[in-house]
């Protein structure tokens, strides 16, 4: 139905650390892997190894510079449906394909009665939801709804594919409705944020921010390069020798 | 946003279509407009087929336009959906309006009842499908109450040009169908220019810092795409037409949707009657140009909120 339920048992999401994600791309790499042989019809590409490749994909990560010279970093930025609460993208819909699910949240689009009409992506301000040309529906993030609540894989499977694939723990999956789970705990500790949050769709996917670094006016002190001099010999035997070498072939003595 | 030519051409045509047939039914009403059968009957058949038209057209931009008749279903939220169920709705009177004016019975009770609620139905549809952009917080060209006004005036001059060329195709040129044209399009110009003005005056509230939530740390630029060739959502939403260009454009509207067929319909009233078919076919030529550019600007100069993540500073 394309009326939002009035609350729903569970608030699933993703939960993206800002400050380790290193724009590996496995996360977007690994969603396209499942989805395309998973829930709906393949996730289709056109020209994929031609001039203008394009495709049909639903987690994207974006560089960005932030900040100004010395002071600016880099910071890699994965961003797919955030599943939010009363988002507009299941309201315009005029065939109840595009809904949220009152159970655990997650907002689906049903391949069998999409018309392909595209409103929703017009209603999405994140960009989430892209279109496939060869199915003629809307595709958008699942949540990996076929891998959460799927049985017939080892339990250490039942997480999104994006979160599965994620070398560096930059992902964790969980239930944000629940303030004692290791998600929202995550939030909590580090200010977890929604994004655009002043347009009001009520997201539920979480950013973490990252930690200031060497930036001025950061908490950190400029620590010089290290250099020959600044390290310290230990003190063992074979150091000692060694330097006994190094000041006798140099002619210091 | 991307300008689809065939929403385009669908929202132009079902326009001037459901413009028709509220004037054909107001004066019909009234009982201004002249009895003639076939005049009547020619006259809804075109506003009938003008309006299907546009909708066949708007099934083109469909991935799935045999599944279409699923969006009558969610009226409740949807305003696409309202206008599918307005659209349907209003077929009825007008069709047995169409039916009764070519069996010849021409005027009465029952037809009066018809007009009134076919013209309803017409001012319903064309609310509807302004209302589908105007719905969009995305947009804030589109999140106007301008927009649905503008599509009710839009369509209300197209369809009173029609609706005086077909007067005059059989042989009525009454100087109100030329003055009603003259309003329409005033009030078209009018509401169109102040658009333009409301659209320009605004710079947008959101910015790529707030999309992102990095702002704290400074300016937002990207660095590296996530693709290296646009995506859907570049192509949908990014769709962009340069100031310059749409100000020339702006202005072909201005002179082709209204000073030259106001001027053409100003010259009709000072020669009189004669010739009256040759004024409104010029007229109505250079509205359907001036028609479809105004259309066509309207999603070329929209600006989508997503667009903050590809670069846009503000949206």
């Amino acid at each position: 139905m394309t009326s939002l339920p009035e609350k729903t048992n569970k608030k699933l999401g993703l939960v993206i650390d800002l400050d380790i994600c290193v724009g590996c791309q496995a996360c977007a790499t690994s969603c396209k892997e499942w989805n395309t042989g998973g829930y709906s019809a393949p996730l289709s590409d056109h020209d994929p190894y031609g001039a203008d490749p394009s495709g049909a994909w639903l987690n994207r990560v974006h560089s960005y510079e932030v900040g100004e010279g010395a002071g600016s970093k880099t910071v890699h930025f994965p961003r797919s449906c955030l599943h939010c609460e009363e988002p507009d993208c299941v309201t315009v819909c005029p065939t109840g394909a595009s809904y949220k699910r009152e159970e655990d949240g997650i907002v689906l689009v049903n391949p069998e009665t999409c018309i392909g009409c595209k409103l929703c992506s017009w209603a999405c301000p994140y960009g989430a939801r892209e279109y496939d040309y060869d199915d003629g529906v809307m595709k958008k993030c699942t949540l990996c709804v076929d891998r959460i609540y799927n049985e017939t894989i080892p339990e250490v499977d039942r997480i999104p594919a994006c979160v599965r694939a994620c070398p560096t723990g930059a992902r964790a999956f969980g239930d944000l409705g629940d303030p004692n789970s290791d998600v929202s705990k995550s939030v909590a500790k580090r200010g977890g944020y929604g994004l655009l949050e002043e347009f009001g769709y009520k997201p539920v996917n979480r950013y973490l921010p990252p930690r200031m670094g060497l930036a001025p006016g950061g908490d950190r002190v400029e620590t010089p390069s290290p250099t020959a001099s600044t390290v310290k010999p230990n003190g063992s035997a074979i150091e000692r020798l060694f330097a006994w070498a190094d000041q006798a072939l140099s002619g210091k003595a | 946003m991307h300008p689809a030519y065939s929403v385009i051409l669908f929202t132009t045509a079902s326009g001037a279509g459901y413009g028709l047939l509220f004037w054909l039914s107001v004066m019909h009403l009234l009982g201004v407009a002249p009895d003639g059968r076939w005049l009547l009957f020619v006259a809804i058949a075109v506003a009938l087929a003008l309006v299907t038209i546009g909708l066949l057209a708007s099934t083109l931009h469909l991935g799935r336009p045999e599944r279409a008749v699923g969006a009558f279903s969610q009226w409740r939220t949807s305003w696409l959906s309202r206008e599918g169920v307005a659209a349907v709705a209003t077929y009825v009177p007008s069709g047995l309006l169409a039916l009764m004016w070519l069996l010849g019975f021409g005027s009465g009770v029952v037809s009066a009842l018809l007009a009134l609620l076919a013209a309803v139905g017409a001012v319903v549809t064309v609310y509807c499908t302004g209302m589908i952009y105007a719905s969009l917080r995305t947009i804030r060209q589109w999140n106007l109450e301008l927009v649905p006004a503008g599509y009710l005036a839009m369509a209300a001059a197209t369809g009173a040009l029609l609706f005086g060329f077909l007067l005059a195709l059989f042989g009525h040129a009454p100087s109100w169908a030329a003055t009603l044209s003259l309003l329409g399009l005033g009030v078209g110009a009018a509401l169109k220019v102040y658009y333009w003005q409301t659209i320009d005056a605004d710079e947008g509230q959101y910015t790529s810092e707030m999309a992102t939530g990095l702002g704290h740390l400074g300016q937002v630029k990207p660095l590296d795409p996530p693709h290296t060739r646009p995506n859907f959502v570049m192509r949908e939403m990014g769709y962009e037409v340069a100031r310059k260009h749409a100000h020339k454009l702006r202005r072909l509207v201005l002179a082709c949707l209204f000073a030259v067929p106001a001027l053409l319909l100003l010259a009709l009233l000072t020669v009189g009657g004669s010739g009256a078919m040759a004024f409104y076919f010029l007229a109505i030529g250079f509205a359907a140009v001036g028609v479809f550019v105004e259309r066509w600007l309207f999603f070329a100069e929209a600006e989508h909120v997503s667009m903050l993540f590809y670069g846009k500073q503000r949206a």
